[in-house]
């Protein structure tokens, strides 16, 4: 689509791009500098989801030596501060840097099929993203190798516990700019999804006609460009109390350190369903493909979706409840939590509406997608419980919280992000994911899942505080916990066979064609794995289930293909510059994390902002460096074969590039 | 495809090929946008932190005693005005007048510049006279971080404005950069109306006899 027409910069393929930066534009696709300089993003998308698995397995194991702490009561397998560490960076690293970029992986690789884009609007911007991304969680991890380790302040980080006083140690600076740069990373991925979706879909294809999954996608990126500004600027305001002297949230100078809590659930709240939705869309696209039936209630859905993000930035003092906020403000705010259990409800009751009736096929996507809706019931359930003032000053900081919330993130967002994993593999490598071994997977992701979280539910409302090292025996809770970390160790059986499995598959499964589950929309009309350019016409869509019409329906609802022009179609150029931009932020924020230590020669030398200034400098440069090469460009040529027979290309038209 | 062959000699065909999209508004333009919702709520948060604690502690220094009215309306009143140039600017790049672009952006940027010394002045002001630093009180936190953010956010405007004022001068510059230097206005714009509201929350309310 004509995103750029920087007119002088387009070349006919096989040409070399000009030279218009500081060195020849990287041109070979392939190999280590492919997969560095890529802008696809369908390699940006598989990037993210490499990089979400291994965070996965990162946050998973610390989750495991957790269980064994508790296993027994008054063990000493960990040191009570490897404790703290250890739950704070389980929960930093479960929610920024698997769950969210496992979803983005999505977003990159997915949406841009469904709605018959060539690309994202942006794809420089999109590389940007991914690497941001990467070097957050960088950042991030590195905390464990310096002098005081990891940060361990819980991941919601409540004041004044942050402060320079209580928290001496970099952990918590490696946090703030750690979170910072994944911000950044997931802001411009939302600009860039939002225009994409808004302005490239295929011609014919209006809102009410954009699969569901998009459609989440579109709401998510709309929930992270509006919440992560209160983080941003609350980390901005916790990095000048720890640096540069400021009283945001110091007690001492007359900070109020509520006013973080309420910054970061203004953030936070919205974040829990900036987790979630994205697994309803897919959840959405799963049930209508092995039901054999439409979606039921599409706009309903749709509206559903809207209505949850548009509540979900009105509800964030329900974090806050036992901290004495007031009759009223408690009482508003609990009125606006249970409101979002109908939204809810209604997705829930249309999700079992599509299954009513329909041909079922259980396939492990199917069976992930019914354990989601199962298990994510059972989180909603327990959500409501707490959304009543009175039962949750019972349990606020209990397990019954932490069961709550992993039933919601593990059994939600997890298992239909593993759902969707087997489900569009076929399209990512035009492999089958062996149905046989993943269903084995499931039941035992399924079971140690259940086995590990239930039980929590019963401690919390036996009184065990969450966040304690270890307990004393006779409290009754050792049998709970035992079985809990019995469980633990089950699902994480279940993640490990479920990434040999992956593995595996990329190496030997086996080669499938384009459309393995008769499924319905946009994505599966073209190859699986996509070429290069996605689709080698422009397609013209007349229904909802664009496929399912092509395959069954009347040809009025058929889909057209427009071929392309004389030119072929217009391909963006790689590019160095969003690696080297990241690396610049990388830069900048580990001086800022190392402002004000002494350094290794004297104790007297200082040279954090020295190197922050270095960092700036080389964004800057990059900056520079990126809007002068421009977004360059070539042209690819299709075989015709691929769109044989498809309508001439209109004179006017310069849609398709 | 037949967009770049006419583009060549046609700019006003470059320009309208960029509103092919599915709603007709430029990526570019419509990603802006984006931002600026964006931005909206970071300014909010820190208008909101700076209000609370005014609120919560209203004698912990008297802005009235501190603030040079006159000089910040002044300099208030030159962001407007940069305003109106910067629109200027975006008019004369649409009408291909690379002459009118050249004065008005370097105007814009002469009136950003004022603002930014006025900004500048007040801090060292207020530090040498008045003592009030990042670490004084918490009136000195949010007031100092609130108008330094805005400040940044002029600040790398003039850059970028600055940027395109180069590149004019370059035999790069083409017809259809003009959406380039509109969406950049949009950006000025924005910073300039967020101006207005810190002014009048920060600044003039201050002076409303019935509120202090």
């Amino acid at each position: 689509m004509a995103t750029t027409a920087d007119v002088e910069n387009v070349t006919h393929a096989p040409a070399e791009p000009a030279r218009t930066g500081l060195w020849k534009r990287p041109l070979k696709n392939t190999g280590l500098v492919g997969w560095l300089t890529t802008v696809d993003h369908k390699k940006i998308g598989i990037l993210y989801a490499v990089g979400a698995l291994f965070f996965l397995l990162l946050g998973g194991v610390e989750a495991l030596i957790i269980r064994a702490q508790l296993m027994f009561p008054e063990q000493e397998v960990i040191s009570a501060r490897t404790y703290n560490q250890l739950f704070t960076m389980h929960g930093t690293t479960m929610i920024f840097l698997a769950v969210m970029p496992l979803s983005a992986a999505f977003f990159n690789y997915i949406m841009p099929l469904q709605i018959g884009a060539r690309d994202v609007a942006f794809p420089r911007m999109n590389s940007l993203g991914l690497w941001c991304f990467i070097f957050g969680g960088i950042i991030l991890n590195l905390s464990w190798f310096f002098p005081g380790g990891a940060p361990d302040v819980g991941w919601f980080a409540y004041a004044p516990l942050t402060d320079r006083q209580y928290s001496p140690d970099i952990g918590v600076d490696f946090w703030i700019m750690g979170l910072q740069i994944l911000g950044i990373a997931s802001l411009v991925g939302s600009f860039n999804f939002i225009t994409t979706i808004i302005n490239m879909r295929a011609p014919g294809l209006s809102m009410m006609r954009l699969p569901l999954f998009t459609w989440m996608t579109l709401i998510t990126s709309f929930l992270v460009i509006l919440a992560f500004p209160a983080i941003t600027i609350a980390l901005i305001q916790l990095m000048f109390d720890r640096h540069f002297g400021t009283f945001f949230f110091n007690v001492e100078g007359g900070g109020k350190p509520i006013l973080w809590q309420h910054l970061f659930w203004i953030f936070g709240h919205p974040e829990v369903y900036i987790l979630i939705l994205p697994a309803m869309g897919i959840i959405s696209e799963i049930l209508p493909v092995f039901s054999r039936k439409p979606l039921f209630g599409y706009p309903l859905i749709v509206f559903s979706g809207a209505v949850i993000g548009f509540l979900g930035f009105a509800v964030w003092s329900h974090h806050m409840f036992t901290t004495g906020l007031g009759v009223i403000a408690t009482t508003a705010f609990a009125f606006l939590t249970m409101l979002i259990a109908i939204p809810t409800g209604v997705k829930i009751f249309n999700w079992i509406g599509t299954m009513w009736g329909g041909r079922i096929r259980f396939t492990t996507p199917m069976l992930f997608s019914v354990g989601f809706i199962w298990m994510f019931m059972m989180g909603g359930f327990t959500g409501i419980m707490h959304s009543s003032p009175p039962v949750d000053a019972q349990q606020q900081d209990t397990y019954f919280v932490v069961a709550h919330f992993h039933y919601v993130l593990i059994g939600g967002s997890l298992f239909a992000l593993f759902a969707g994993i087997y489900f569009w593999f076929p399209k990512v490598t035009g492999k089958m994911m062996s149905e046989f071994v993943g269903k084995i997977v499931f039941y035992v992701m399924f079971i140690g899942f259940n086995l590990a979280f239930f039980p929590m539910h019963i401690l919390g409302m036996t009184g065990m505080p969450r966040r304690t090292h270890t307990y004393k025996s006779g409290m009754g809770w050792e049998q709970s916990n035992f079985w809990s970390t019995i469980g633990a160790m089950i699902l994480g059986l279940g993640v490990a066979l479920f990434v040999i499995q992956i593995i595996y598959t990329c190496f030997r499964g086996r080669r499938t064609n384009g459309d393995p589950w008769d499924a319905r929309t946009l994505e599966w009309v073209t190859d699986s794995p996509p070429k290069e350019y996605n689709f080698a016409y422009t397609p013209v869509v007349h229904a909802r289930d664009q496929l399912w019409e092509n395959k069954h329906g009347p040809d009025s609802r058929k889909m057209e293909r427009i071929a392309p022009g004389p030119h072929g179609i217009h391909m963006p150029d790689q590019s160095w510059w969003p690696l080297i931009l990241a690396i610049g932020l990388f830069i900048a924020c580990l001086g800022m994390v190392f402002h004000g230590e002494p350094a290794w020669w004297g104790e007297e030398a200082r040279y954090g902002l020295g190197i922050t200034i270095c960092g700036l400098l080389i964004t800057l440069g990059s900056i520079y460096g990126w809007a002068l090469e421009g977004p360059g460009g070539f042209h690819l040529h299709p075989d015709p074969k691929e769109y044989d027979g498809a309508l001439p290309a209109p004179e006017s038209s310069h849609g398709h590039h | 495809m037949s967009a770049h062959s006419h583009a060549a000699d046609d700019p006003h065909a470059a320009l309208e090929a960029l509103k092919e999209t599915s709603t007709g508004i430029e990526n570019k333009k419509l990603a802006m946008w984006a931002f600026l919702a964006s931005d909206c709520m970071f300014f909010g948060t820190l208008i909101s932190t700076h209000l609370i604690y005014r609120k919560i502690y209203p004698d912990i220094v008297d802005p009235k005693a501190i603030f040079d009215i006159e000089l910040t309306g002044f300099s208030s009143f030159i962001l407007l005005m940069s305003s109106f140039l910067m629109a200027l600017s975006v008019s004369a790049a649409h009408k291909g007048n690379i002459k009118g672009v050249r004065w008005f952006l370097g105007g814009t940027i002469f009136f950003g510049l004022i603002f930014l010394c006025g900004q500048v002045y007040e801090f060292h002001h207020f530090v040498t006279d008045f003592g009030l630093t990042l670490s004084s009180n918490v009136f000195g936190s949010t007031f100092y971080v609130l108008t330094g953010t805005h400040g940044v956010h002029v600040a790398l405007g003039i850059i970028w404005l600055g940027s395109w004022l180069v590149y004019t001068f370059t035999d790069r510059y083409k017809a259809e950069h003009a959406l380039d230097i509109e969406v950049a206005g949009l950006y000025w714009h924005f910073v300039d109306i967020v101006w207005i509201v810190i002014f009048t929350v920060v600044y003039l309310v201050e002076y409303v006899p019935f509120l202090t």
